[in-house]
């Protein structure tokens, strides 16, 4: 099967949201200093141009197939489920075959594309687990742009691996000592970095989160992540999954999948958010399920935040889900019920984590775990006909260290 | 009580541009900031800015994150900078509040500045809210009889910068450079262009604001604009303190030199 992002277009044109102005009903928007404006109208024009424009089409075509690995395989899970106590089918969309291990290169390459096409020479980028920094690495080896990745201090430490790899790529990485330490602290920074110097520098945003045009465009570039599991089940399965699950951490492989199912009403659409100690503890980042509607980041959305709209520190075993915020779009598909948000624990993600590799011989990233736990959850509830589908946004090599801790395994020592 | 206006026009009558001071309430705690700002008018500048202190100002250098998160890590909270206002604006000079959008939405744009006026409050500034989401809160400052100062940059289109002045109230706020808070070895060469471009759409006094640090470039900036914005500045010098005492004296210090510097300026307009 070859699925040409260059015959489906990014889009279809009758999307409903967001409107000209980033607004996903009461949610998205632009809040930001007006110094960022004009970047982000231009980087808007550029996107609008460029994603009905053939040769950048075939640019992203080309490069999604013969560089990133696409399309990526669907990869029905049975011992899984079966140990799971699912009695239905459980399939995994295998973002985690990408080059780079994750979802987060399919923006990467739109996104990097479109910095040459703006005649920018840098782009900087934000990181938790540090693979969307891989990804910004990567591409700007690719196109030969200098890179700059912010990661909170924290984060570097979990996920060490990861930064060796952004240096090897010949990337910057800056660690981030303000705040938490994490990744909402390193927004902050690559948003400093930008505002100083936008005229040469694009900031490659990693998630449906931020200023309009980011939410949308992202979201785009995900886009065939759903388009692609959508035509793979109608041709091996014959039929459309009951549900689709995902993790959501700002929200960009979520609504990758989601998307191109939003019209199909008998789909239902599951995200799981990280309930981190348990949603209870206060100690989570669960924003839709335990947050409330604010601005952050320069979007309006769900975010953890106090009675006087600080914002809270979010807390989860897994570094790319470990974010106060989420993207606008999810608060929308909540808001109007078209889409249900859950808390999965630390400890159900670890779980998931464990139950997968041992059975399947996929050790998927604890960011994903999230949606494997949940996918767990659901296919109990559901009978033995049931299919769900699960994105496996990433592979777990960069979280070896944090899993052999969870789950007692020395390192370096030998057997 | 003396509004904005009233102190633009005085300083322009004084053949000068008016001095603007910013501190973050609750630094280095709640009396010494009022303290610290008292001190800052008694030494010649004209309008307080009041920040909010927010746990995400993206818009602020190292210097404002550092006493902003002091202010947060020493219990912040709206009654603390409400009551911040009230002290200074006692004073006599217009006091306003600067925050960013969240801590403002959250409270309620109604309850906001209904409470900033009862304390006494003049306006606010809202460096992360563009005018085209502003839409509740130009009701909500309007029915509050409060000043309300959004911002243009020096990438700002004409289109935008008559949009920012058609909606701001009080003065515009000119961000002298691309960049964030922090004091500079030189002010933006943009500035001057930029107000300008704001002078040729508006009759609002213009302030610039950004990278203002000694009397030197207050002097070479109240001479194109209406007034002169200093924050990182004053904050470094308290930073730099060994005690309050030391504080104080240091922070009178400055006021005194950037308020010979809005002096010896040339005069702003001709208007
Ligand atoms: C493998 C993987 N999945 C999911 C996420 C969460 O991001 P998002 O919610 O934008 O997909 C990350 C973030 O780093 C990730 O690395």
């Amino acid at each position: 099967m070859t699925l040409h992002l260059t015959n489906l277009g990014l889009i279809p044109a009758d999307s409903a949201v967001p409107d000209a102005a980033g607004h996903f009903g009461a949610f998205g928007g632009r809040f930001v200093p007006e110094a960022l404006v004009a970047a982000l109208d231009e980087l808007a024009a550029a996107y609008a141009a460029a994603r009905t424009d053939p040769t950048f089409l075939a640019e992203l075509d080309h490069l999604a197939r013969t560089y990133t690995g696409r399309p990526t395989p669907i990869t029905e899970v049975p011992r899984f489920a079966a140990a799971g106590d699912v009695p239905g089918r459980i399939v995994l969309k295998r973002e985690d075959l990408n080059h780079t291990g994750s979802h987060k290169i399919n923006n990467v390459l739109g996104q990097a594309l479109l910095t040459v096409r703006m005649g920018k020479r840098r782009v900087i980028a934000e990181t938790g687990a540090g693979q969307h920094g891989v990804a910004t690495a990567t591409a700007a080896a690719l196109l030969g742009l200098d890179c700059v990745v912010y990661m909170g201090l924290e984060d570097t430490r979990r996920q060490a691996l990861n930064v060796a790899r952004m240096k090897l790529l010949g990337a910057e990485v800056i660690p981030v000592t303000s705040g938490s330490q994490t990744l909402k602290d390193a927004i902050n920074e690559a948003m400093r970095d930008w505002v100083t110097n936008v005229a040469d520098t694009h900031y490659l945003l990693g998630t449906v989160a931020g200023p309009h045009p980011f939410p949308q465009m992202v979201r785009d570039f995900h886009r065939v992540i759903g388009v692609e599991a959508r035509a793979q089940l109608l041709e091996e399965f014959d039929r459309l999954p009951d549900a689709v699950a995902a993790c959501v951490g700002g929200g960009s492989n979520a609504i990758g999948i989601f998307h191109a199912f939003l019209d199909d009403a008998e789909v239902a659409l599951h995200g799981y958010e990280a309930g981190g100690d348990g949603v209870a503890t206060g100690r989570h980042a669960a924003t839709i399920t335990g947050g409330s509607v604010g601005v952050l980041h320069g979007t309006r959305s769900f975010l953890l935040q106090d009675d006087e709209g600080q914002t809270i520190e979010s807390h989860s075993i897994s570094a790319g889900l470990d974010y106060p915020g989420v993207g606008p779009e999810h608060a929308y598909l909540a808001q109007v019920g078209r889409a249900h948000y859950h808390p999965i624990t630390d400890a159900e993600a670890m779980d998931a984590f464990g139950l997968l590799s041992r059975t399947e011989g996929i050790i998927p990233a604890i960011e994903t775990a999230h949606a494997l736990a949940g996918a767990l959850q659901l296919g109990r509830t559901l009978g033995p006909d049931a299919l769900i589908l699960v994105n496996c946004s990433g592979r777990g090599d960069k979280d070896v260290a944090t899993a052999a801790r969870w789950f007692g395994i020395e390192l370096g020592e030998g057997v | 009580m003396s509004t904005l206006h009233e102190a633009f026009a005085r300083a322009r009558r004084e053949g000068r541009a008016a001095l603007i001071g910013y501190l973050p309430s609750g630094f280095p705690s709640q009396a010494e900031g009022i303290a610290l700002a008292t001190a800052m008018v008694e030494a010649g500048v004209d309008i307080v800015e009041v920040g909010l202190p927010y746990s995400d100002p993206l818009m602020d250098g190292p210097v404002i994150q550092a006493a902003v998160h002091q202010a947060l890590t020493g219990g912040s909270s709206l009654a603390n900078v409400l009551a911040t206002v009230e002290a200074v604006a006692a004073t006599g000079a217009p006091t306003l509040v600067m925050s960013y959008w969240n801590p403002i939405e959250r409270v309620g744009v109604g309850s906001f500045a209904a409470r900033l006026a009862r304390a006494g409050g003049v306006g606010v500034i809202t460096p992360d809210l563009p005018p085209d989401e502003a839409d509740a809160w130009l009701e909500a400052t309007t029915s509050a009889g409060l000043d309300r100062v959004f911002l243009v940059a020096p990438s700002s289109t004409d289109a935008r910068i008559g949009a920012v002045a058609g909606a701001t109230t009080g003065f515009v706020y000119a961000a002298s450079t691309m960049g964030v808070t922090g004091a500079r070895a030189a002010v933006g060469a943009g500035a001057r262009e930029l107000v300008a471009r704001v002078r040729a759409v508006t009759d609002l006094p213009v302030a610039v604001g950004l990278g203002v640090s000694t009397g030197e470039q207050a002097a070479q900036v109240a001479g194109y604009a209406d007034g002169v914005i200093v924050g990182s500045a004053f904050i470094q010098r308290i930073l730099d303190a060994p005690d309050h005492a030391a504080a104080l004296v240091a922070v009178r210090a400055l006021a005194g030199e950037l308020a010979a510097g809005v002096r010896a300026g040339s005069p702003a307009v001709t208007r």
